[in-house]
């Protein structure tokens, strides 16, 4: 992904380099950095106290443990579920498997908040699948994870699948030749090769996870301490006008979203490192 | 995966178990059983949920919640909202893909970085920081009021959001593209004696074609779904400033579940085109 692999190149003779310079520079600061700096910026000037007083508030930190519990949850659904149909749509066939491989990417195109209302509608006590269960699934902590897989499904698929598809058969059969069973061959030799496409799917989506806001406040019930997610506070508030609050604890996001990007670089350059000799 | 020195077949009688090369039927019925379950629960049973609901009071309540003004000024609105923020974040996303690609320049890693946050910001953040820059109390707020000038709670602020919120897609699709392709082709036409824009329009858009369709259709696609976002600066004020999303979530919120998932269906219907075309791109690259 973004990790491109440096290259020495010649002085490149295309033109348009001052050009496209100036104009990716402007676009991106104007858009992205002079934005996202205000957080910085309005953060600081709030002094130290006053903002740990708020982003230590119980019910702030109860929303980050929610948060963070929620998409490691669905993450790691993603991760056994999204791998098992990506090996089944890779290895196996069977009738239909074009139009299912296609399905998988409905939760990018789905607006989050359609998704919202039609898994709630799905988990309330009265719904098609919540009536099924004795205790509540909707407005509770699982109706969030539950929105939190749909969401990142499709990124730990569209990971493993290509590495799948690209995998050299005769590893296997030299594994399978020289006396493994099917699962030792798996353990040994799929599974390793698996791993970092693997973690970084589920970076991707719990990373997506954590900020998700459309698909959870329909399903999460939001009452504080118990079903409320920190994008959620941060809207609440901004209904309040209480920006100052609502700055502090998106800096505190952003923060672990810089960490999260940085740690998806480091898995792609050390895959790209160990895997991809010039 | 490309490194791998590509083994010689050797020639040996040694015949493979075949229980040593594929797993046992009962198990791939059941990793395919457990893969299309999982499937059906999280992604069918949802989409079917959304048009049950949208005409389980007849199509007389559908037509009506989809011909209601609010709805379709929330159409209307979502529509000017596209046709502004597609075609600059795809003119964006050809540029900055250029750059990264063509030329060798010091932070070029930070740039990447850059253009990849807004994926990684959340969109309440995202809505955010355009408060902080143009609400009343924002950094230009004072200067806007003055000049009665009007941003956010506004059509232009939920233009602006919407474009940080899409701004890697097209880019993010090309990048890996035209890295792939590299710069040969470019350098020929030059040599040639084509100019830099001819040798763009006439080599480079050609074969980068499908890429650049793809990343439209998944900007397109986020572009009319945003939701966090757009509700942070749109002021949800009805028939004004709601998108189709937040038009959705009044409806929801007032108990007119029909209505809103009459809506819901629209943007379905839409999603499922978006993923058609998706496919119909992905195939088209992968023959010709």
């Amino acid at each position: 992904m973004s990790v491109l692999q440096r290259q020495k190149k010649k002085k490149s003779i295309l033109p348009g380099f001052g050009l496209s310079l100036g104009f990716t520079m402007f676009y991106a600061s104007i858009l992205v950095l002079f934005p996202l700096s205000m957080i910085f910026l309005n953060t600081a000037s709030m002094g130290w106290s006053e903002f740990i007083k708020t982003v230590t508030d119980p019910r702030v930190v109860a929303s980050y443990k929610l948060s963070f519990g929620a998409a490691f949850a669905a993450g790691i659904i993603n991760v056994i579920f999204g791998t098992i149909i990506a090996w089944v749509l890779v290895r196996y066939h069977f009738p239909g498997k074009r139009f299912i491989d296609g399905l998988v990417d409905l939760p990018f195109a789905l607006p989050t908040a359609v998704a919202g209302i039609a898994l709630t509608t799905l988990y309330v006590p009265k719904g098609w699948l919540g009536q099924l269960f004795t205790f509540k699934i909707a407005f509770t902590p699982i109706g969030i994870i539950i929105a939190l897989t749909f969401i990142g499904l499709p990124f730990v698929v569209r990971m493993v699948q290509p590495v799948l598809q690209n995998f050299n058969a005769e590893i296997e059969e030299a594994s399978a030749s020289l006396g493994a069973r099917r699962m030792q061959t798996f353990r040994k030799v799929i599974f390793p090769e698996l791993v970092p496409a693997v973690l970084t799917g589920f970076s991707l989506s719990f990373a997506r996870a954590l900020g998700e806001y459309g698909s959870v406040v329909f399903i999460a019930g939001n009452m504080p301490m118990k079903t409320e997610i920190t994008p959620l506070i941060i809207m609440t508030k901004l209904e309040q006008y209480d920006y100052a609050g609502a700055t502090a604890i998106a800096s505190v996001m952003l923060v672990v979203s810089f960490f999260l990007l940085l740690l998806i670089n480091i898995i792609q350059w050390w895959t790209n490192r160990k895997f991809v000799h010039s | 995966m490309a490194g791998h020195v590509p083994m010689q077949r050797a020639k040996t009688t040694v015949k493979l178990n075949h229980s040593s090369l594929k797993e046992p039927k009962v198990v791939q019925w059941l990793l395919t059983f457990i893969a299309l379950a999982f499937l059906a629960l999280f992604l069918v049973l949802p989409l079917i949920t959304i048009f049950m609901t949208a005409f389980q009071k007849g199509l007389e309540t559908y037509l009506t919640a989809i011909t209601n003004p609010d709805a379709l000024a929330a159409i209307k609105l979502t529509l000017i909202v596209v046709l502004i923020t597609v075609p600059l974040n795809a003119v964006f996303g050809v540029v900055a893909a250029w750059l990264i690609t063509k030329f060798d320049f010091k932070g070029k890693n930070i740039l990447i970085t850059l253009i990849d946050l807004p994926f990684a910001v959340s969109p309440v953040i995202a809505g955010l920081v355009f408060i902080l820059l143009f609400g009343a109390q924002g950094l230009f707020g004072e200067w806007l009021f003055n000049h009665d000038i009007k941003i956010v709670f506004a059509i232009p602020g939920i233009i602006l959001a919407t474009l940080f919120v899409t701004l890697p897609f097209v880019a993010k699709e090309l990048i890996p593209l035209m890295q792939a392709q590299g710069s040969a082709e470019e350098e020929a036409s030059l040599t040639l004696g084509a100019s830099g824009f001819k040798t763009f329009f006439l080599v480079t858009l050609p074969n980068i074609k499908w890429g650049l369709l793809y990343g439209i259709i998944l900007c397109n696609a986020r572009a009319i779904g945003e939701f966090g976002a757009v509700s942070v600066v749109s002021g949800h004020i009805r028939g004004m400033t709601n998108t189709m999303p937040l038009h959705i979530e009044i409806l929801y919120n007032e108990y007119q579940f029909a209505a809103a998932f009459a809506v819901a269906s629209l943007m379905s219907i839409l999603a499922i085109f978006t993923l058609i075309i998706k496919n119909i791109i992905e195939w088209k690259s992968k023959h010709i």
